[in-house]
């Protein structure tokens, strides 16, 4: 069976979504695939960071004009996604005076609003800044929800028609002469939302027009179109804490390096990154070392982050590209500009065209730049609307409520709720009576669990970034129980236990990196509560029950 | 005047209190010097001795002599776990001692898992029973999933299970905690009701038991979470019982869990009757001596105050409990800095499967037949410094389902030692 679209859009990042968003607004026919849940890709493994542009006022002018355009943009259309939190770049003595007040001036030349603060203003506004530090520099840098941003951009293709699949592997591009006609997927399950139990099934999608917006995994969609897309993965480790050791963004001002930024996120702060070329986008080393130099590294800007709680590490991994024959070799060189490849001019094959490059600030820029290069090519004269209309838990988000009274919840709980769902807080917060908290470490209630499961199916890792629930202290420890409880009677036994081994297994999986100190204790309380109190891992089947003590009634 | 007492305790959870508890019995004056709450609110409540070795474990006794060499039931011996299972026995009202084989007992997440004791409130509940039963659930309490716990049941167990979930009683806040709502079945508190415009209250016992009833069907047995009242919840079960007709028992949970609440304050009461001085709220920080330990040190609002004894033992617990800290480079026994083996790079300490065999698991100091503290060359830290519990190395107590048991078995044997070397050298 076969089915049609005008576009079929490979890749659920925040390019993909943002494509798909726009394309629909326009009145295409869009479906969207996702091999994983959305954000599976680099998108979910950023740090997190807003741009000001003042990362590239030096080294690369373009990008940052385009970054504090974008960084306005999504300030207005994406508001529940975004934390103005405000940044610096801070020079520590012995740090290059020239290169300060390069910044300071390239700054000014791309627009973007930058003020020379003095150390001690500096410390003011960031206490745990190091003594060592001589001034800085004020940026509207600001923190960003990539989940967050990508589902609200699949739910608003969605509203406008899309179809959007997750957990849907292409298996093959189909080519009919010397023209693209659609892909093949293979859905973990079946169409529509994800589940477990089921096994699953294999389908054709044909499209007028595909894009290739799967990143770092571009050169693997190309091969199976029989072009060549040479993609130079670059991987970045992040270490997350256990809190807000700044409540700004603060970089490092100096040319270049690694572990140089801090960013607020949510109840976090994440320390970033490393860039080093990588050959697979999907199986590279996760080393220690990573995790060590950007705790010792970025010590020296702000000292407590020395002794503070790790609570997990990940790893992203950049879709670099550069065009043949330039020949950088240093990955930190490597333009973050974008390129649109056009198949039909570059390799004779219609019906294609393959996104890479590219920063997450200006996806939706991107977007709107690759969807006119769709709309030219299909023939269809539309205007972008994206930059203008907000995304769903933006409109009318002017207002804070505090919720308490409301919905019987303390106030942080309801006040966070808020925060996440912006827009659509009344109608999420009301649906569901009563309301208790799942998630303790976070402060997410039943109604956004539920109202998650409602786009996401049994995924509860999808579940976990609409939410945030298990994303705190605790990893989940407490609340992944819970979590997959909330799938319960709408999806069997058998089912929620996959999904809950699933979601258990994947946080484990990072906080791995960050086993020692309080977080090896939280793993070790995990690792018993869920041993120990509740015999996850013993084996209880085909028990010979009369061995065992009866009890008051037997013995 | 110094504060000085023969057998000085460090730790208050089962271990500490085992060892407090046995020292004292055998004569000695005792010292237990308690920090933080105990893990105890975080436990089960169950006594687990042994639940799996090669497989799931029927009579814990049997399987002990194909333990490790390393292990500390094979310290302590088969008369050693004998030996901790009486003193539970003396202090509790737990149930199992009439056999020396595991009871089945469902938890909070639907499985059964095997224990040697456990309280008379989980006693109707156990799996080898094969009456039908009922579980309750609460919309509020998120930890148990009464529908779910019973699907997933009914797959391991000879009986049929059903899970129902009802609205708690009254007006509690949508985040009520479960002790709150534990006290209200406690006291018995009137609840307010309103049904076709009448108020009426009822004492919460009854309108609970009224909450249940239609949906109790052929079940002869009825599965709360286990939250039915914070100190007399023999007295709810009661109540409910003569309600329901029905046998009704409570379903272990996580935390904070009320069995293991109720379980440390039988043992406070225990250690009040046997004039065991409790000194708690303050971290040990430091000790004083040389071969021989002369006091450890207490911090208390800045200042620093030994506490003396002749002989100590160190039952501060486990990683989670805090006895074992770790950096990025090494594993510690903060008080004394105490050798404690572990595998140098930190990947090891771990396994990649959230169940798999894991190293932090095992991590813990390593002792002599006696108990001592060994340092890193076999040799002991110190000559009067025992260790019991969460703190011993060289077992996995989430895998093997022991942490109780080891606890208890050689805590006994570590404060009996202790006492007889305080008689030995007057």
């Amino acid at each position: 069976m076969a089915t049609d679209a005008d576009v079929l859009v490979v890749g659920g990042g925040s390019t993909g979504t943002g494509i798909a968003r726009d394309l629909a607004m326009r009145g295409l026919d869009v479906t969207l695939v996702e091999k994983g849940n959305l954000t599976h890709g680099t998108t979910g493994r950023m740090h997190g960071l807003l741009h000001s542009g003042g990362r590239y006022a030096v080294s690369d002018q373009a990008s940052a004009e385009e970054c504090i355009e974008e960084n306005r943009v999504l300030r207005d259309i994406a508001s529940h996604c975004v934390e103005m939190t405000g940044g610096q770049f801070v020079q520590l003595e012995g740090d290059s005076d020239d290169y300060f007040e390069e910044k300071l001036e390239g700054c000014r030349d791309c627009g973007i609003p930058a003020e020379e603060l003095t150390a001690r203003e500096a410390r003011e506004q960031e206490p745990y800044l190091t003594e060592d530090v001589k001034r800085a520099i004020s940026v509207p840098d600001g923190a960003i929800d990539p989940f967050r941003l990508c589902v609200a951009n699949a739910a608003d293709a969605e509203m406008h028609g899309a179809r959007i699949e997750t957990h849907a592997e292409v298996t093959d591009v189909l080519v009919e002469g010397s023209d693209v006609t659609g892909v093949e997927v293979r859905h973990a399950s079946g169409p529509g939302k994800r589940d477990h139990a089921k096994p699953g099934t294999t389908e054709e999608i044909r499209a007028e027009y595909v894009v290739n917006a799967t990143g770092a995994w571009a050169g693997q969609l190309g091969d199976m179109a029989g072009v060549d897309v040479e993609v130079r993965p670059s991987k970045g480790a992040m270490v997350v804490m256990n809190c807000r050791q700044v409540d700004t963004v603060i970089n490092h001002c100096r040319p270049k390096g690694d572990a140089d930024i801090i960013v607020p996120h949510e109840t976090t702060a994440i320390l970033g990154t490393t860039d080093e070329e990588v050959d697979d986008p999907e199986n590279y080393p996760e080393e220690g070392w990573e995790v060590d130099m950007m705790i010792d590294e970025l010590s020296n800007l702000v000292p407590i982050l020395r002794d503070s709680r790790t609570i997990r590490s990940f790893w992203g991994v950049r879709p670099l590209y550069e065009p043949p024959g330039t020949g950088t070799t240093d990955p930190t060189d490597i333009t973050r500009d974008f390129f649109l490849l056009d198949h039909e001019e570059r390799d004779d094959l219609g019906g294609m065209a393959s996104i890479v490059g590219g920063k997450f600030t200006t996806y939706r820029m991107m977007a709107e730049q690759i969807s006119d290069h769709v709309c030219d090519k299909l023939g269809v004269r539309a205007t972008c609307h994206t930059a203008d209309e907000p995304l769903p838990g933006s409109h009318d988000f002017t207002l804070l409520h505090d919720y308490m009274e409301e919905f019987g919840l303390r106030s942080p709980i309801g006040r966070r709720s808020v925060q996440r769902l912006g827009s659509r807080a009344e109608g999420v917060l009301t649906s569901t009576d009563p309301n208790p908290v799942i998630c303790e470490c976070e402060a997410v209630t039943r109604a956004e669990i539920q109202d998650a499961i409602e786009g996401a199916g049994t995924d509860l890792n999808s579940v976990r970034i609409r939410t945030r629930a298990s994303m705190g202290n605790c990893q989940g420890g407490i609340c992944c129980q819970r979590m997959a409880s909330e799938l319960h009677p709408e999806y069997d036994e058998p089912t929620a236990r996959d999904a809950l081994d699933e979601l258990f297994q994947e946080r484990w999986k990072g906080e791995r990196h960050g086993l020692w100190g309080e977080q090896l204790s939280q793993a070790a309380l995990n690792y018993a509560l869920h041993a120990t109190t509740m015999n996850r891992d013993g084996d209880t089947e085909n028990i010979d029950f009369a061995a065992f003590d009866g009890g008051n009634r037997g013995d | 005047m110094a504060i000085e007492d023969d057998v000085v305790v460090v730790g208050g959870g089962i271990a500490g209190m085992a060892t407090a508890l046995s020292a004292a019995r055998e004569g000695a004056q005792v010292r237990l010097l308690s920090h933080k709450e105990s893990t105890l609110r975080h436990a089960s409540g169950l006594i687990d001795v042994l639940g799996y070795a090669d497989g799931l474990v029927a009579d814990p006794f049997e399987a002990i002599s194909g333990l490790p060499e390393e292990h500390p039931y094979r310290t302590v011996g088969e008369e050693g776990i004998r030996d901790g299972l009486d003193l539970l026995d003396s202090v509790t009202d737990y149930a199992g001692g009439h056999t020396d084989r595991n009871a089945l007992v469902p938890t909070f997440g639907g499985r059964i898992k095997p224990t040697a004791r456990y309280p008379k409130t989980s006693a109707s509940g156990l799996a080898s029973d094969d009456r039908d039963s009922l579980l309750v659930g609460f919309e509020t309490v998120v930890d148990f999933d009464a529908p779910l716990a019973a699907e997933r049941l009914s797959a391991d167990v000879p009986f049929d299970a059903r899970g129902v979930t009802v609205a708690f009683l009254g007006d509690f806040r949508t985040d009520a905690r479960i002790t709150r709502l534990a006290h209200a079945l406690d006291e018995n508190e009137r609840i307010e009701r309103t049904r076709n415009g009448i108020s009426t209250s009822l004492p919460a016992r009854t309108a609970l038991a009224e909450r249940v009833k239609p949906h109790l069907g052929d079940a002869e047995r009825v599965g709360f979470p286990a939250m039915l009242g914070e100190e007399r919840p023999g007295e709810v079960i009661a109540s409910l019982e003569a309600e329901l007709g029905a046998d009704v028992f409570e379903v272990p949970m996580g935390p904070p869990s009320l069995p293991g609440m109720r379980l440390e304050t039988a043992f406070h009461d225990a250690l009040k009757d046997e004039g065991v001085r409790t000194t708690s709220g303050n971290p040990v920080v430091d000790f004083e001596g040389g071969d021989e330990l002369e006091a450890v040190v207490v911090e208390r609002n800045g200042a620093e105050i030994p506490f003396y004894g002749d002989q100590f033992v160190l039952a501060t617990g486990g990683l989670v409990g805090k006895g074992i800290d770790s950096t990025r480079e090494r594993v510690s026994e903060p008080i004394f800095d105490c050798h404690v083996p572990a595998p140098e790079d930190r990947y090891d300490w771990s396994d990649p499967e959230a169940f798999g065999e894991h190293s932090f698991a095992r991590f813990g100091v390593e002792t002599d037949d006696e108990l001592r503290v060994l340092d890193a060359d076999g040799e002991p830290e110190f000559d009067n410094l025992r260790a019991a519990g969460g703190v011993l190395g060289g077992y996995d107590f989430a895998a093997e389902k022991s942490g109780s048991g080891v606890s208890l078995s050689t805590g006994v044997v570590a404060g009996r030692i202790a006492s007889e070397q305080v008689n030995v050298n007057p």
